[in-house]
């Protein structure tokens, strides 16, 4: 096992271990903290992927502004003694049946994963990537870029609203 | 030796946790953050199809991040949703959000 391997395991465990804690912690406040760490370990991989401008940008929005602001709503939705914010479906037919869709989904997935012949082709490792993203988000898909300026504009307005609460005048 | 396959069925787990977590739980900020443990998964995907499948120079790097553009405005949306219904229910409960006005 050489270095690289050895980097993947650690992160992948980080990261898994993180997303179970999420799901399984009966404290929101847990849960949006270990969110955080799973965000983080997925940064990692993408450093660890040559992806290092998405790494960053998953640090800045996901590790900062997403997290930050679940944390916010906890705070300000949070009523009852934290230990019970976060319960599980009091039905057990209800988590069984996630569970049993979970296995399912990793199984078959898993398997086709595994035994597909992947044409792979380690494309070169370009030192230029931020040249590279720039040119396709104002070239070929600059629609799709506007487009998502738009939705981001209209999101914070939307979002501003609904929580403030619109004035009829 | 680690290679693509590993990092996709590492993106296929974390997927399947997310999904466990939008079923069975029952708390609105819990759900949301399931779903977006299930985007970082798909996110996971489009960077190690960029890097191990000879393609466009980028165009994974750039899908993943128009993915997270959107999660970010579902997150903000979301919670105004969340807290604006906690103003009249008192609740943040799935199972209490039953009406369709009030």
């Amino acid at each position: 096992m050489n270095l690289n391997d050895a980097v993947f395991m650690l992160l992948a465990l980080i990261t898994l271990g993180s997303a179970l804690g999420v799901v399984a912690s009966k404290n929101i406040v847990h849960s949006a903290l270990l969110l955080v760490l799973t965000f983080l370990g997925v940064a990692g991989l993408y450093f660890q992927m040559n992806a290092g401008f998405i790494g960053l940008v998953q640090i800045l929005i996901y590790g900062g502004a997403i997290s930050v602001l679940i944390i916010f709503a906890i705070m300000l939705v949070m009523d009852v003694e934290p230990e019970k914010t976060n319960l599980p479906s009091p039905s057990l037919g209800r988590r069984l049946w996630g569970v049993y869709l979970v296995v399912l989904l990793i199984i078959a997935l898993g398997a086709s994963i595994w035994y597909t012949k992947w044409p792979l082709a380690i494309s070169a490792v370009n030192s230029d990537e931020m040249t590279a993203l720039a040119d396709l988000m104002l070239g070929k898909y600059v629609v799709a870029f506007e487009v998502a300026a738009i939705l981001l504009l209209v999101a914070v307005v939307g979002a501003i609203i609904l929580a403030k609460g619109a004035d009829d005048k | 030796m680690i290679g693509f396959t590993h990092y996709l069925i590492l993106s296929t787990i974390l997927f399947g946790i997310g999904m466990y977590g939008v079923i069975s739980k029952r708390n609105a900020v819990a759900v949301l953050m399931s779903v977006e443990i299930m985007l970082n998964a798909v996110n996971i995907n489009f960077i190690a199809i960029n890097k191990f499948i000879r393609s466009e120079t980028g165009i994974g790097q750039l899908f993943a991040i128009f993915v997270i553009v959107v999660a970010a405005a579902e997150v903000a949306v979301g919670l105004a949703l969340i807290i604006a219904i906690y103003r009249q229910k008192k609740s943040v409960n799935l199972n209490d959000f039953n009406l369709l006005k009030w």
